[in-house]
This record gives C-alpha cells, structure tokens and sequence, in this order.
C-alpha cells in the first residue's frame, strides 16, 4: 500500500517537476535590479531559478541554458543591445535544437524592436512597470506550450 | 466619506508611519548653532555657501551621449545653445568597460547608451568647437577613468589650454560599481590603486579638477533606500579619503576636490533632510575623524539627478511633473548641479525635445518661482530638522555596520551592500505589486492602451563608422611608438609608479582605450562578482 503511494508521489513529482529558468545578463549591461528583482519573484512563485550574473556572453547564456535543461531563458538588457543580442541567443538556440525552450525577456526595448524579435520567435519582452505576477502567469501558460510534459 | 485617506507609503523610508504634526518636542536636546550654524560654515547643514542660489545658480548640467562623438559633439551644441551651463558626457558601454568599439564583445553596443570613444581624435571631435578654457565638463565613467582623463587632457593641449586651467568632475567612483552600477575591469585593490593615483596627480597637475564625484546615484537607482544611498556613498567618500592619506597625500590637498552625486527620488521631504544630513555627517567627519584643516575638504558639494527609477513607461508625459518635484527636492536640498531626466527615459534615450522639456523645467524652477530668493528656507521647521537628524543617526548605524565588517572594501567582497540593495529593491517592488505604494499610472490609476510615443532611434551606421575610424587611426600610428608606451604602462603598473604620467604620454602617442586596459589587466587581473539575489 504504502509503497504504491510512494510510487505515485514520485511520478507526480516528476511530471510536475518545478519549472526550470535561467535569469541571464548578457552583454556590458550592469543593469541587474530588474533581473533580481525578477529572479527573487520566480523563485518565491515556485520556480527553479538559475541567475547567471553579469556580463554572459550569448554562447555562456545558451550553455547553461542546455546544461541546466532549462525550460525558459529570460534575458534582461537595457543597454540598447537587445536587436544584436536576441538574435545572436536565438541562433545558437536553433543551432542546438532547443525548438522547444522559451526565449523571453526584458528590459528597455522600443515596442517596435520587440514586434521585430517575435517575428524571429522571441517571446514576451517585459518592459519597466511590470508586475512580476504576469510575468509567472506568462511562464506558467508558455512553457507546457512548447513543452508538453 | 470615512475620513481616512487611502495610505501609500514610500518603500524603505525612515520617515515614522504614525506622526502627523512634528512639533518642538520632536527636537528636544538639539541645538541650531551646533547642528545648523550658518550657511557655508561648519557644519553646512544650511548649504554650502553663504549666498547660495543668490550667488550662484546651480549649473544644469545636462548628462547626454549617443552614438560617434561627432553625434554627441551636436547634442553638446545644441544644449549651449539652449542656456545649458555646463556638460556632462554618458559613454557607451564598450567605453565605460574598457573595449575598443572593433572588439568582440563591444558588437550591437557602440554608440547605444552613450558616445562611444576610445582614442584621442574622438574626444578631439566630442569637444569641437567648445573652448576647453572657458566650459566645466563631467564625465561619467569610473574604471576607464584615468585613460579617459588622459584623453581630455591631451586633448585641451591640443586646443592649447594646459591642464591647469581644467574645471569639471570625472566620476572615478569604483566602489560604487562594485555596490551597484557594476561597470567594473579590476579587482577593488588594483583599482583604488589607480584612483589614488589619480587623486595625487589631479592635486598637483588638475588642481580645478574634480578627481571623483562620489555617486549615491546608481546606489538608488540599483534599488536602495535613501538611507542605504546616504550612508553607503559617505562610506565610499571616507575610504576614499583613507586611501588617499595611506597613500601619503595630506587629506586637505585632495579632500576639496571630492565632490558628490546623489539621486532625487519622489519621497520630497526625506530627499531634502538626506541631502542635509550629508553635508552636515561629512564636515564632521572630516575635521574630527580625519583631522581636516581647510574648510574646504568639510565642504561636501553635490550633483544631484533626478531618479531614472521613478520615471514610468506608463503615460510617459506624467514623468515631467515627478521630474519636476524630484528636482525641486535638490534644489531645497541645496544641490550645485542638476541634471533632470526626459520624461521618455523609460522607454528608450531622450529625444532632443523631450531634453528641452526637461532642461525648461530647471529654468522655470531658476526663474519663476522664487525658489532662488533665500537659503535654505526649510531650515527650522520642525519636521524637516528632525527627519535631518534621524537620517545622521540612521546613517551611523551603517557605518558601524561596514566598519565592523572591515571597512567599505571588504564588505564589498562579501557582497554586503549588494544584498542589502537587491532586498531593498525587491522590498519596494512588492510594494508597487501589494499596492501599499500607489504608482500613478503602474497599480493605480491605470489606462488600458498604451500612449503612442516618439523615441530616439540609433543609427545602425554608427558601429560601422566608429569600427571604420577606429581602422584608420590604428593605421596612422606609429606602431613601435605605441607599443613602447604600453610597455611603459605596464612597467608603472607593476612598479607601483603613479600611472598616469605614461598614459598620458601612451595617449598623445595613439593608444586606445582598449590597449591600455588589455595591459593593465596582464598586471591586475579581473573582477568576478559572485551571482547573488536576494
């Protein structure tokens, strides 16, 4: 008895393993309030948050994206280098056939730049004033979209 | 009606929750001559000067940059133009971390969050057309400080103004970077090495020069509160002073030339008693701690900006007025210097109009107001001198705090001010999100569709044509010139010789920006902060 229950608890675990995200800066952007404040709000909502800190070269964000078998990127930049540096993650992404891993973000980027990226298959891009709650609800629909677990 | 109105409360404030009315009793056992005293006397509670903004209005100093330094060059034009006073320079990424603009690493970030520059043709073209004698100049950049000092004075000899005749501020404030801008190259050591440096040649070469604007800005702007500003920025300004008499300079040759950066954020009156407190904690501290002898080193001088943080992409024309209030807050505070901030900043770099708007909004505080009439006109109200002597009290604890730790340096390498921000800037969005602190147009009173605004675009040509000038310097230079002068670099880096006679030297030669900071890191290696949030 007790053992099936056992059992049952484990596969629910594991169907139900905690959504697993990477919080990255990539580029010289020194701007790391909102990608901590984010963090710390992905993490008390329940996911599993990896923050890679500073200064992450694209080729450093999507290795610890593949190591960490992350469901979702989120990339912070408000240096102005969002259109070089989406793309550059977004093609070594694809390169690596992570079809199914959400690429989001934010930071500050012109409504404009962010309709161009979504045509290159970035997600939502998450501007200043944002409450931390849609970006969960965000997480929480897009990923069992593209991940079907 | 119930009576009650709705409650929001500023995050992190010291400000008591649970008083109304302030009255005598709230300052029992102060004593105005001792804690006020006299405008421009000891201990400055009342301002700086004797006559204030009867003397002097403050500058207004607007902080621009963008893209070559000839784009940059035409802003500065503009602003004088308009009745701006003085200039301050934002560089670009690259700039500001120390790689050439042709650099890996640099690519989709010349030019975008600032002018990009990294030899001594581009300052020669940043300032064309402005005599170097005659213009105060800032420049916001903290670990390329001292190459970039080097440019600006190459650059005044080629105008024929020596370096004597210099007036402005470069930022150099590396312990800040660590705390929170985080634009850092070298570990602390090396780099307040470079600083102290600094401070010994500007005391005798620069001697109108401001050599480090000790910045709170970035503290807040990273989330703190503005205790944690006051306290961690007068701390920086303290070690700053400790290096400098450790490294043998008499604290009264370089201490008259810090100068300070704080934030102006929305919550008025605890602005203004911060500003206050500073002045009063720092001529203190520097007469009684350090043994300063010249008014001049107790006098603490300020740039204020108002708080980027507090500006929303939510109905954008609402910024002008926060601005507005924020700037007036500096200007009660006593501030000597002012940017304030486009009302379109939080959606992108400001266009030219909406840094006219922002500039107009000084010159109706300069001129319209009254503002300008009498010093310190808060001074004895009640509620304002007690929140000044509680922010002293609150900021000595944290002092305390930091000295137990080891001092400023040491509690940065065990991330204590780090930390101390990130739950302070959590603390504050859970504010906005649980509605205890009403955002206009963010949790309350909000508007469904977004308001179409115009933004500045950068030009994608501007990486190109920086890369291609960039080529064509390399080439004109003399190659073993340029290679002997990094040799010597690195040797005074190694000697422990000051640096900054062979950068300058390095600098009229044609060495880059980006040279010079692969050989300092041969001998000072590189900063890793450890990835933490709260």
């Amino acid at each position: 008895m007790a053992r099936t229950a056992d059992l049952l608890v484990t596969m629910k675990n594991e169907s139900q393993r905690k959504f697993r995200i990477i919080v990255a800066k990539p580029g010289l952007d020194g701007h790391d309030r909102g990608a901590k404040v984010v963090a710390a709000a992905l993490r008390d909502a329940g996911f599993e948050v990896i923050y890679t800190g500073l200064h992450q070269t694209s080729e450093m964000i999507v290795n610890a994206a593949l190591q960490e078998d992350a469901d979702a990127v989120c990339v912070s930049i408000l240096s102005g280098a969002h259109m070089t540096l989406f793309p550059e993650i977004m093609d070594l992404m694809k390169q690596r056939k992570m079809n199914d891993v959400l690429l989001c973000g934010g930071g500050i980027i012109p409504p404009d730049d962010a309709a161009e990226l979504a045509k290159i298959g970035v997600g939502k891009l998450f501007g200043p004033g944002t409450d931390t709650r849609d970006i969960v609800k965000y997480l929480q629909e897009e990923i069992p979209r593209r991940r079907p677990r | 009606m119930s009576g009650e109105s709705p409650r929001s409360r500023f995050p992190g404030t010291v400000v008591p929750g649970d008083k109304v009315l302030y009255d005598a009793r709230d300052r029992a056992g102060s004593d105005p001559a001792r804690d006020l005293g006299e405008a421009g006397d000891f201990p400055f509670t009342r301002g700086p000067y004797k006559t204030m903004y009867r003397g002097k209005i403050w500058t207004m100093r607007m902080f621009s940059g963008f893209g070559t330094a000839a784009d940059t060059n035409k802003r500065f034009l503009y602003l004088l133009e308009h009745g701006q006073t003085g200039l301050s320079t934002a560089f670009d990424m690259p700039t500001l971390m120390g790689y050439d603009s042709d650099h890996a690493r640099s690519r989709g970030e010349v030019g975008r969050e600032g002018v990009a520059l990294c030899t001594l043709e581009n300052m020669e073209t940043l300032f064309k057309g402005i005599p170097l004698a005659e213009v105060s100049t800032s420049f916001t950049i903290n670990s390329t400080a001292a190459i970039m000092l080097a440019f600006y004075i190459a650059a005044a000899e080629r105008q024929g103004v020596s370096a004597d005749k210099l007036r402005g501020t470069i930022q150099n404030d590396i312990l800040k970077e660590y705390i929170a801008q985080k634009e850092w190259i070298y570990p602390p050591l090396p780099s307040m090495r470079i600083i102290t440096d600094m401070m010994a040649f500007c005391a005798d070469h620069v001697p109108k020069w401001n050599s480090i604007s000790v910045s709170g800005y970035h503290i807040r702007e990273a989330g703190s509160t503005a205790l944690q500003e006051l306290a961690y920025t007068l701390m920086d300004g303290f070690t700053y002073v400790e290096f400098g008499m450790k490294a043998g300079i008499p604290v009264d040759k370089f201490a008259p030339r810090l100068s300070f950066f704080f934030n102006s954020h929305m919550n008025f009156f605890e602005e203004i008693a911060k500003f206050r407190a500073a002045r009063r904690i720092w001529a203190k501290r520097l007469r009684d701690r350090y043994g300063a002898k010249n008014p001049e080193s107790w006098r603490l001088r300020f740039h204020t900006q108002t708080a980027g943080c507090s500006l929303t992409a939510q109905q954008p024309e609402n910024n002008v007025v926060r601005t507005a209030i924020e700037a007036l807050a500096g200007v009660l505070g006593g501030t000597q210097s002012l940017h304030t901030n486009s009302m379109d900043e939080a959606l992108a770099l400001p266009t030219e109009e909406a840094v006219k708007i922002a500039l107009r909004t000084q010159q109706i505080l300069a001129h319209e107001s009254g503002l300008t009439e009498r010093v310190d006109p808060l001074a004895g109200a009640h509620f304002i001198e007690s929140l000044t002597d509680r922010m002293e009290a609150e900021a000595e604890k944290i002092f305390q705090e930091i000295e137990k730790r080891g001092g400023m340096v040491k509690a940065i390498e065990q991330g204590y001010p780090q930390l101390e921000i990130a739950k302070a800037a959590y603390q504050f969005q859970k504010d906005v999100e649980e509605k205890r602190y009403i955002n206009v147009g963010v949790n309350d009173f909000v508007e469904k569709e977004p308001t179409p605004f115009p933004t500045l675009r950068i030009d994608p040509r501007v990486e190109r044509d920086q890369i291609e000038e960039l080529r064509r310097y390399k080439e004109r230079r003399d190659g073993s010139s340029v290679r002997g002068s990094l040799e010597a670099i690195r040797a005074a880096a190694k000697d422990g010789m000051n640096l900054m006679p062979p950068l300058l030297e390095g600098v009229r030669r044609g060495v880059t920006l980006g040279e010079v900071v692969e050989t300092l890191k041969t001998e000072f290696g590189e900063w890793r902060e450890p990835p933490i949030y709260w």
